[in-house]
């Protein structure tokens, strides 16, 4: 592990191969929070936490318990487990301790659970830094910052297409159009343009 | 054995993220007053802040507390506000029922100064030299109004003026705050009679840009038996503690600026 590498990840993450608008993972809140700005952050923010506690616990996991015991092949179902039962402690910790930020979350904070963007990263960690049930050198660094940045990633992409939502409020688009429609073009050509930073592959 | 070993790990899995959750549940526990349910159903749920509190969820927790009354809420009501005195145990008070009002009849009748291609609201409207209207007091009508309101209690005419929809208005007062041109008033509901236009120009240069505005020729404020209006800057004022429904002043308006709700 070098720092190189580390600015790479992060680099890959945001731009290259940005959760939304690379790799498709986690559409649902980017079309269904990303009317205004300001629940479209909070969202992202919450996804990036979760993002990050979840790598942890998910990489301990499976180095201690599931390749010891020769059960990888049970991956996507503990990961699942794992992060519906840390999303409800999440819950639980926020409700108990500001119940403003409880109530400013509202329907998001349950919708994380499914949001498949978690269990993608956490399925694209043991895939890039596990080799043959060994880990690789630094993994567990490489797979936190590779967590956190691509709820960076998301939240950038949510931010990004909430500002422009928020002025296509006032454009004249036709009847037909209004609404999801548009954001679904908006969306492809966001897309096309972070498509841009991998360069095409004929 | 091949077989119970997956059934083994994920069952404890299972088990010990049961039993944290369990465990935290308890810890983390909180109590929530049975009564804020019970408030927050009666409540209507928009949200629009006419009480001045963070939602209606801040605005029951207050009732609870006993730091406001039920008659600050304006959007609930008669039945639900029994409701809610019952859950709380205390009497509720009289309001006096308000209603938003719009103040001009223009819309299509007034001809457009210019060609507006702008965005299409009235704020932005009202930015290009006070809006593309011939009127500088009149309505823009791209419907700010219509947007802002919580509780779909207003509508675009086909004169090119919002209409309240009197049964749905619940007087929180956003299309107050919406309108750049201050056009609407919370009118009360058992005094019907009101000035339709808001121009303070002179009679003369409102005749030239609008055959329906208020043109302060004073036979409203000679008719009225009760002194109830006044002309202030070229404008016919109503003071409602006078008002007794006489509808003198409808009959007398040459150009129908006074207007009867309903």
């Amino acid at each position: 592990m070098s720092l190189s590498s580390l600015i790479m990840i992060i680099i890959s993450m945001v731009f290259i191969n940005n959760f939304i608008l690379s790799k498709f993972l986690g559409m649902c809140p980017f079309i269904g929070v990303s009317r205004e700005t300001k629940p479209a952050v909070s969202m992202g923010i919450a996804v990036t936490f979760v993002m990050g506690c979840s790598s942890v616990i998910t990489w301990l996991l499976y180095r201690y318990i599931l390749i010891p015991f020769n059960v990888t092949y049970l991956r996507t179902i503990t990961f699942i487990l794992v992060i519906a039962a840390f999303v409800q402690l999440v819950e639980m910790i926020i409700r108990k301790f500001s119940i403003t930020l409880y109530r400013a979350l509202g329907i998001y904070l349950p919708l994380i659970t499914t949001n498949c963007a978690i269990l993608g990263v956490t399925i694209l960690n043991t895939n890039e830094f596990f080799k043959d049930s060994a880990t690789l050198p630094g993994s567990f660094i490489l797979s936190f910052t590779q967590s956190i940045f691509a709820g960076v990633g998301f939240t950038l992409a949510l931010l990004l297409m909430s500002a422009i939502r928020e002025r296509l409020e006032f454009v004249d688009v036709p009847e037909s159009m209004k609404g999801i429609p548009i954001a679904f073009i908006v969306a492809a050509l966001m897309s096309l343009a972070f498509m841009g930073f991998g360069g095409f592959k004929f | 054995m091949e077989f119970l070993l997956p059934v083994i790990v994920l069952s404890l899995l299972g088990l010990g993220f049961g039993l944290g959750l369990a465990l935290a549940s308890k810890k983390l526990c909180v109590q929530e007053d049975p009564r804020l349910t019970q408030i927050m159903k009666a409540l209507p749920g928009a949200n629009c802040g006419a009480c001045g509190k963070p939602g209606c969820i801040g605005f029951a927790e207050e009732l609870i507390q006993g730091a406001v009354s039920i008659s600050a809420c304006v959007a609930t009501e008669e039945e639900e506000k029994a409701e809610i005195s019952k859950v709380l145990g205390v009497e509720v008070g009289e309001t006096v029922k308000t209603v938003a009002v719009l103040h001009c009849n223009g819309g299509k009748k007034v001809k457009d100064r210019f060609v507006y291609k702008g965005v299409k609201t009235c704020a932005a409207s009202n930015l290009v030299m006070g809006g593309q209207k011939a009127c500088a007091y009149g309505c823009l009508g791209f419907g700010d109004c219509v947007l802002a309101c919580p509780f779909g209690a207003m509508e675009m005419g086909e004169e090119g003026l919002p209409k309240v929809i009197e049964g749905k208005c619940k007087a929180c007062g956003k299309c107050v705050s919406a309108c750049p041109k201050n056009l609407f008033s919370l009118n009360r509901q058992d005094k019907p009679y009101y000035t339709n236009c808001v121009s303070k120009d002179l009679g003369k240069q409102v005749m030239s840009v609008c055959k329906v505005g208020c043109i302060a020729c004073r036979k409203c404020q000679r008719s009225c038996p009760h002194q109830a209006i006044e002309i202030k800057n070229n404008l016919a004022v109503f003071d409602y503690a006078k008002c007794q429904n006489s509808g003198e002043c409808l009959k007398v308006c040459p150009t129908k600026a006074i207007a009867k709700r309903g």
